[in-house]
């Protein structure tokens, strides 16, 4: 018998802290196969937001650099800048990539600068129990939107990785989701080509990830699935948004 | 080394190029777009060096945390306002312990204030300025000599310690142009910090944080920045004083302020009022022992700023009751004349009964 | 037998994924609760598991190794 499926090298032995069937953990393992797919573990370095994710040092085995909320983009600018070498990522939510940090994204987007950020789209502010985001669907319901989300009040689903694909700098887009095996695979070549888009200098790269949030949407595991299967690609389509790394 | 006449905004580019400054981020805001100018023209096409002007003054420094946190000596720069957008930056520098300068050549206050000289920022820089128990090291030049000097100096303290680090001039000293000497060339190869997270090349991996959930973590890492902070207050005090052995009434003074106390003192003693100066050069760490040491000689202290009364409490904290404080400020950005503060200090000192030198 | 699998039942949170999409119906819930309070899920080896690591593409907390002939 052969060992087809283990541990990947860049994921540490930790336990996930993660909610039962939270999208962070499966695009935590994906990042990390790709990591060690590419032999980057002594290359990279990972930006966590303050968030679910802000214990993301506990479980990527590279190095990791927590940012303030919503200055991924800035952060892995300065870093990238003082050493270009480094392959950078950021890993942010939905309300740090496009709320908080909206303006930061944008410009780093527009300059091009040759990072990686990972876009975890959970249609709410998890860690803080529940709260709209930027991506919150209309009607739906969140602790800030208990009424469920009105677009008269509250505004529409911001579509921020459609927008970033107007701005010169970004080279590569792509929205999956961690909603389905095929999914899960197709995120993973997705984090993977914009990893290599980043190693080949070529700009900006994104990899905007649909993920469950059972415990704050108030549905079990496989509910929270089928829901961004059904529901969340009709406002948040998946597929590549831009590529014009002629690869 | 030949003098060049440069202004104060440009004295800190060339003194932060000279200091292997490798990065520098900034953002566009008026007294201070001179020194963002000079390093677009002479940093930004240095080889290994990189110069952004950023979409903020918070995207900026947080850039600064970024860059700093690879290992490499970073800058930014701004004024008041812009100042205050960086403060949650500047706290997370500090709870990190990344070496960065930056520098606040700062304006009319409160609001968008006036792009005139003031003081007001003092409060700002000397307390943290942003949330949690935190200092950062404040320099106040009074020169672009001392611009120069204290740009290099900024970049060592912020490496010797691994503390953020704030040059905190004014509009005047931005502006203004004087003869300055650089003593440094700049270093062939660009100093890079060890510890600095590169990857994990060799090493295992490691993390630069600031969250934590268990209190008592937080409190050590609290404890252990105050220890530091205890050694460069004895070792980085830094206050020039003038005239002071005989003086009766000490001034005490910091920044531009300093220079139009000290034609204000010339005046004085001209007229045989024995008046003496004390200039605070570093701000945080305050210079209190000197404060108390003039205090064995004489009460009679007069503090005098571009503001409405902020190092005065530093002044009064530092004598502890053992002397009689007076103030005078102008805020907003009028710039007092020395014949003015003449005006007033000798009015304190017959006031007060001191005796004349005939 | 083609394929089998090991859970770590200390990580399992009894999110039910792997069970949901196991083409083969080779894993259950067991009686068992874990450490974490979660109940566990265990796999029943009846000879159908092929080793096609559906299941461990889908669990979020990396606690299933695929083991192919």
């Amino acid at each position: 018998m052969k060992q087809v499926y283990r541990r990947p090298h860049s994921l540490k032995k930790a336990p996930f802290h993660y909610c039962p069937g939270c999208g962070h953990s499966i695009a935590h393992r994906v990042i990390a196969e790709v990591i060690d797919e590419m032999n980057l573990q002594d290359k990279v370095i990972g930006i966590p937001p303050p968030g679910c994710s802000v214990f993301a040092y506990h479980y990527f085995d590279v190095d990791m650099v927590e940012s303030a909320h919503g200055r991924g983009a800035a952060v892995a600018t300065g870093i990238k800048r003082a050493f270009p070498q480094a392959i950078v990522f950021t890993y942010q939510g939905d309300g740090d990539l496009a709320a908080i940090g909206t303006a930061e994204t944008i410009h780093a987007a527009n300059r091009g600068e040759r990072i990686t950020a990972i876009f975890i789209n959970n249609a709410v502010y998890g860690m803080t129990g529940g709260q709209m985001a930027p991506t919150t669907l209309l009607s739906q319901k969140t602790t800030t939107t208990p009424y469920g989300r009105s677009a008269q009040l509250e505004g529409y689903p911001l579509k921020i990785s459609e927008m970033l694909a107007l701005v010169k700098g970004t080279v590569y887009i792509e929205r999956t989701a961690v909603s389905s095996p095929a999914n899960i695979m197709k995120t993973k070549k997705a984090v993977r080509k914009a990893f290599q888009t980043q190693i080949d200098d070529l700009g900006f790269s994104l990899v905007e990830i649909l993920s469950p949030c059972p415990v704050n949407w108030k549905m079990a595991p496989l509910e929270a699935w089928q829901w961004i299967e059904k529901e969340m690609t009709k406002e948040f389509p998946l597929g590549v948004i831009k590529d014009v790394t002629g690869k | 080394m030949p003098r060049i006449l440069l202004s104060g905004n440009s004295a800190i580019g060339e003194g932060a190029i000279r200091a292997g400054c490798q990065c520098y981020f900034g953002y566009p805001i008026t007294p201070q777009n001179e020194l963002t100018e000079y390093m677009a023209t002479h940093l930004s096409r240095r080889k290994g060096c990189s110069f952004i002007q950023a979409e903020s003054e918070l995207s900026a420094i947080n850039m600064v945390y970024g860059a700093s946190v690879a290992g490499v000596r970073v800058m930014t720069s701004s004024s008041s306002p812009g100042i205050s957008l960086k403060q949650e930056g500047i706290s997370y520098l500090a709870a990190c312990q990344l070496p960065a300068v930056i520098v606040n050549m700062s304006r009319g206050g409160p609001g968008l204030g006036s792009i005139s000289a003031t003081q007001s920022d003092y409060f700002q820089s000397t307390r943290g300025g942003g949330h949690g128990d935190y200092r950062t090291i404040v320099l106040a030049p009074s020169s672009v000599q001392e611009l120069a000097d204290l740009t290099h100096r900024a970049f060592d303290l912020a490496d010797r310690y691994l503390i953020p680090v704030i040059i905190l001039g004014d509009s005047m000293l931005g502006q203004m142009m004087e003869p300055v000497e650089f003593h440094h060339e700049v270093p062939r190869r660009l100093p890079v910090r060890d510890q600095a997270l590169r990857g994990a090349h060799g090493r295992a991996s490691r993390f630069v944080k600031t969250f934590t959930s268990k209190p008592t973590e937080l409190e050590e890492i609290n404890w252990s920045l105050f220890r530091r902070y205890r050694l460069i207050e004895k070792k980085e005090t830094t206050c020039e004083s003038s005239l002071v052995d005989d003086a009766e009434l000490v001034v005490v003074a910091f920044g531009i302020a300093a220079r139009i106390a000290k034609g204000a003192i010339r005046k004085a003693r001209s007229n045989g009022l024995k008046v003496g100066l004390l200039r605070p050069v570093t701000l945080w760490p305050f210079p209190s022992e000197q404060v108390k040491k003039t205090a064995a000689r004489t009460k009679h202290f007069l503090v005098f700023e571009m503001n409405m009364g902020q190092m005065v409490e530093d002044v009064k904290l530092a004598l502890d009751g053992a002397g009689e404080v007076g103030f005078y400020g102008r805020p907003g950005g009028v710039i007092p004349t020395p014949s003015e503060v003449f005006r007033v200090v000798s009015r304190e000192y017959y006031q007060r009964g001191l005796s004349i030198e005939r | 037998m083609k394929g089998y699998i090991e859970i770590e039942e200390e990580l399992c949170k009894g999110c039910l994924l792997c069970l949901a999409f196991c083409p083969k119906e080779a894993i259950a819930v067991s009686e068992k609760i874990n450490a974490g309070g979660y109940t566990v899920v265990s796999f029943n080896g009846n000879g159908a598991c092929t080793g096609c690591a559906v299941c461990a593409l889908v669990c979020p907390e990396v606690a299933i190794e695929v083991y192919r002939a």
